[in-house]
């Protein structure tokens, strides 16, 4: 455990998952009124538990000691959620605005759907991370699999490592920043030139996520817009 | 030897192949000069085993009926009584499919509300989220939780009455959608966060769960995401009923809802619509194998869809095991769909009133699949609202009257024995013996 969080547990209203349940956890999280002065929770042997601290609507700090199991941090609306291991499918889905930091890895479909806020992943994403992604920003220090951005609509996916294959795949209008190598881009996703405003963006994402990295190395990857009215011409693309 | 003068020769007639009919030989020309398949709306066009192969039996010697406009018929449905705190309470068993704002005009979605609601029942969002007059106007407004997510966000999820997480419809399991550019107007742009004016993918498979034992976390988020109030239903569309519908309850469905390849959309291929998936009449009595083998009938209730038309066939779905119906197209005609006033119109489009189906490119003269602003304002919600009432009352009229002959005094004690069929397909797809018989194939010699 680092010393921050320690020293932030200390200052934390406690919740012990060994001795309470999931539906307690949850149902103390979401009815939290605006004005709490419990601002800081930190909710121990989580031991993969699906469904962590979702649905909270209140500005609270919330850190998950341990690994966390599918969905976790899921529709997230304001709140500040860390999870200290590695977080499995779908965390941080649909999230509405907030922030979530997984400080480990994350399995499939992180960020899916998400609508705001910012999640960032200290290792690596596996598939799919940022699918149908509707305004979220995601920053993943390491590496992210298949089809990161499948599909994705809106916000930026910014990714520090390599991405895998078929990256962007039916992508909308969302950004993606890569610093490594692409295994291979989907249909309709192609390199961009990077503009004055994709380098402010990705700039603000790097320092919020405290990645010391230059925006010079980032390649800029978005929709190529050809497959956005259908036409029997580009049916070989599908 | 022919000595009949050549004029008075009878002629060969034309005669159509009933391979290569006119309809299939159009369609050929079609592809040839477009080279792209056919979209349209609706459901299939094509004659199937359903319901008016069955008929009820009656009271006579052996059975007492009901007094008609007397002796009490119930028609209420609770829904949602396995895990949720607060099942849903509905007057007819009669509720109004998924139909999304996009598809249909903000008028139609509140037409659906105030109709739905006159009569004590459901309405249901579609792909595109929910809207302010449809919450408004709906006193029991379902959530639809579909692959694409469009306008998903908790604060309508917590607003909704039901949440239904949807595998498929039955127009097209196994597909997705397509909302074409000139649908999106700004509004449903801003709603699914798209670009104005570009066509609109659905996805066809959910963003975050693939499979029963992934949908059982998904539901037990989506129960923790509302405080475990909210009935839970999945939709599958008919294809492999016996273990979708097991594996739905296994997942934890409070509600599982049964789409026919009747059930309509608002784009998809032809193709798809027409071949595959299977008739609601056949996808029945596996669903409530299903259920029955768990132990889980009318504990977890059972909606089915696709080509509900009459309150005979509200009565037959319900005797063959459904706790409740959905309607759709049916809806959609009661609010004035395919009205004969706007003929001249329907000319003009290549079509005529009965048969218009192009629900995709948002011409419709009705006001319904449209996001044309003045098509739109064509449709009055509240008095289209009151003809979906209307109908709806019929339905539930229709069903009571069917029950009462067969002797029961609520819809839900209809059962298999008071059916017969006239067909041998429906025999064996419903399970029941074939008229003035014993026998129903497959299960008795």
């Amino acid at each position: 455990m680092s010393a921050m969080l320690q020293k932030s547990m200390e200052k934390s209203s406690v919740f012990d998952l060994s001795t309470s349940s999931l539906r307690d956890l949850n149902a103390m999280l979401q009815s939290l009124p605006a004005e709490t002065n419990q601002t800081s929770w930190v909710v121990k042997n989580p031991r993969g538990a699906h469904a962590l601290a979702v649905g909270i609507t209140t500005p609270v700090r919330v850190n998950i000691d341990g690994h966390a199991g599918y969905y976790a941090a899921g529709m997230n609306d304001g709140a500040n959620i860390i999870i200290n291991g590695n977080a499995a499918t779908g965390v941080a889905e649909n999230m509405m605005s907030g922030y979530v930091h997984v400080k480990g890895d994350a399995s499939q479909s992180a960020g899916a759907t998400a609508h705001g806020g910012l999640l960032v992943i200290d290792g690596n994403a596996s598939a799919r991370c940022g699918i149908s992604m509707k305004g979220i920003d995601i920053v993943v220090k390491g590496n992210v699999g298949h089809m990161g951005a499948f599909m994705a609509q809106s916000g930026s996916l910014v990714v520090c490592g390599d991405a895998g294959d078929a990256l962007g795949d039916s992508l909308y209008e969302a950004r993606i920043f890569v610093k490594g190598s692409v295994k291979s881009l989907g249909a309709d996703c192609e390199k961009k030139e990077m503009t004055a405003e994709d380098k402010l963006i990705l700039a603000d994402l790097l320092d919020k996520s405290g990645v010391d990295a230059n925006v010079e190395e980032f390649t800029r990857y978005g929709s190529a817009r050809k497959l956005y009215h259908f036409h029997v011409d580009n049916a070989g693309a599908y | 030897m022919n000595d009949t003068p050549v004029s008075h020769i009878p002629q060969t007639l034309p005669r159509f192949s009933a391979t290569f009919d006119p309809h299939t030989i159009a369609e050929i020309q079609r592809a040839a000069a477009t080279g792209i398949y056919d979209i349209r709306g609706g459901g299939t066009k094509r004659k199937l085993p359903h319901f008016d192969d069955l008929l009820f039996l009656g009271a006579s010697m052996s059975r007492y009926p009901l007094e008609g406009y007397r002796e009490k018929c119930g028609t209420d449905v609770v829904l949602g009584t396995r895990f949720a705190k607060k099942p849903i309470h509905l007057k007819i068993p009669v509720t109004i499919a998924g139909m999304s704002f996009g598809a249909l005009s903000g008028n139609a979605k509140e037409a659906l509300g105030r109709g739905a609601t006159a009569v004590g029942t459901s309405t249901t969002t579609g792909d595109g989220g929910m809207t302010p007059e449809e919450r408004g106007h709906s006193q029991t407004l379902v959530y639809q939780y579909l692959p694409s997510r469009y306008g998903m966000n908790l604060a309508d999820l917590r607003k909704a009455d039901a949440i239904e997480v949807v595998v498929g419809q039955g127009a097209k399991p196994g597909g997705g959608g397509m909302l074409l550019g000139q649908k999106i107007s700004a509004r449903v742009a801003q709603m699914r966060n798209l670009p104005e004016g570009i066509d609109q993918r659905s996805a066809c498979r959910h963003p975050d769960w693939t499979g029963p034992d992934d949908l059982e976390i998904k539901i037990l988020e989506l129960r923790e995401l509302t405080n475990w109030e909210k009935p839970i239903y999945v939709k599958v569309g008919a294809s492999r009923p016996y273990y979708d519908i097991a594996l739905a309850v296994k997942a934890g469905a409070d509600v599982v809802v049964l789409d026919g390849m009747q059930g309509g959309t608002a784009a998809t291929q032809e193709v798809f619509i027409e071949q595959v998936g299977i008739p609601i009449l056949s996808a029945i009595r596996p669903a409530v194998q299903a259920l029955q083998d768990m132990g889980m009938h009318r504990k977890v209730q059972l909606i089915v869809s696709g080509g509900i038309r009459t309150g005979a066939d509200v009565a037959k779905a319900i005797a063959l095991g459904a706790d409740a119906v959905a309607i759709g197209t049916a809806a959609l005609i009661a609010l004035g769909d395919n009205a004969p006033e706007f003929e001249g119109e329907y000319k003009k489009l290549g079509t005529t009133a009965g048969a218009y189906d192009d629900w995709h490119e948002g011409r419709d003269p009705a006001g319904i699949t449209t996001q044309d602003p003045a098509l739109a304002a064509r449709l009055d919600p509240v008095k289209a609202g009151r003809r979906l009432a209307n109908y709806l009352s019929v339905l539930a009229l229709e069903a009571q009257t069917i029950a009462r002959a067969c002797g029961k005094s609520h819809l839900h004690n209809l059962e298999p024995e008071d059916l017969v069929a006239l067909t041998l397909e429906a025999s064996a797809m419903a399970q029941v013996p074939l008229a003035g018989t014993n026998w129903i194939p497959g299960k008795t010699f």
